[in-house]
């Protein structure tokens, strides 16, 4: 057993240990913890596929955002943890029963027993490339190029989940004082000062 | 011997647990919308494996815009979820049986 086997089989057994945390915690804020953890490992697993600009984006954008989003989400929401687990151990041998057919049908599709679909040479190209090799460099080229309008489309999603979210959960409090920059600065002297003439007044002693 | 085959079958293990998942935490939505992402990240797995072993790098790019629409999907979730709670006070989902479907 190789050095990189032995790190495939570890990362792999946390990713797998991780997402069942995932699935059986009691508490949410446990399954946002064990979901990060699952990205993590499973970031490592990309760094031995040499993907490693996406391994770091997955890290990046989902560990520092999405998944912190979510943190948020959960401690903000008062949920009634005990009301959300009922019904859980009803569900248990049904769940159990599909993720085990699911699991063992894909297993007979690509794995070593069942029809010879995966064992081709084609399926083998894999090239390991030196230390001088620069994955970001070669996604980069191709997706500023070829991939160029799927990118731009990309950002106009992000625009548009942004302007969503923020149009989504934006709500006026009736109750709330505000100040409004623009009636502040268009106000005038005269609006608010006011001189006035009138005699000096004199004192007798 | 690490192969393709290896890959193939650590995704199929997570997207089973994630598929698992939605039966078990079937009124949460937080879990059930991170058993979601759970399922993108096993899709997303099959798709850098098999980049590195075609030697082929689009599937690199798909996976970088599968991450951009799964952080779009998540945010909008989320929204909804936060506007679900503040008018209903709760986020299970039997209790969001209004349209009778």
């Amino acid at each position: 057993m190789s050095i990189t086997d032995f790190l495939f089989f570890a990362f792999a057994g946390l990713t797998i240990a991780a997402a069942l945390g995932v699935v059986l915690s009691k508490n949410p804020v446990h399954a946002v913890l064990f979901l990060i953890l699952t990205f993590f490992a499973s970031s490592a697993i990309w760094l031995m596929l040499e993907a490693e600009f996406l391994a770091i984006t997955l890290v990046l954008v989902y560990v520092g955002a999405v998944m912190v989003l979510f943190l948020f989400v959960v401690m903000m929401l008062d949920i009634n943890i005990a009301k959300m687990r009922e019904g859980f151990v009803n569900y248990l041998p049904i769940g159990a029963l599909f993720a085990v057919a699911i699991v063992a049908a894909m297993i007979w599709v690509v794995g070593p027993v069942g029809p010879e679909v995966m064992n081709t040479d084609a399926l083998n190209q894999a090239v390991t490339h030196g230390p001088d090799y620069s994955n970001t460099r070669a996604l980069g080229e191709i997706l500023y190029t070829e991939y160029v309008l799927a990118f731009e489309i990309a950002a106009v999603i992000l625009l548009v989940a942004i302007i969503a979210a923020i149009a989504l959960t934006l709500r006026r409090r009736p109750d709330t004082k505000y100040q409004t920059p623009g009636k502040q600065i268009k106000v005038k002297r005269d609006d608010r000062l006011k001189i006035i003439k009138m005699d000096a007044e004199v004192s007798d002693d | 011997m690490i192969d393709l085959t290896s890959y193939l079958t650590l995704a199929a293990i997570l997207f089973a647990i994630s598929v698992g998942g939605i039966f078990l935490n079937r009124k949460n939505v937080v879990v059930l919308l991170m058993c979601i992402e759970l399922m993108l990240l096993a899709a997303n797995i099959n798709f850098v494996a098999f980049s590195h072993y075609l030697n082929d790098s689009a599937g690199q790019v798909f996976v970088f815009f599968i991450l951009t629409v799964a952080a779009a999907e998540a945010a909008i979730g989320l929204a909804i979820l936060v506007v679900l709670f503040r008018s209903r006070h709760t986020i299970d989902v039997e209790d969001l049986d209004d349209l009778k479907g």
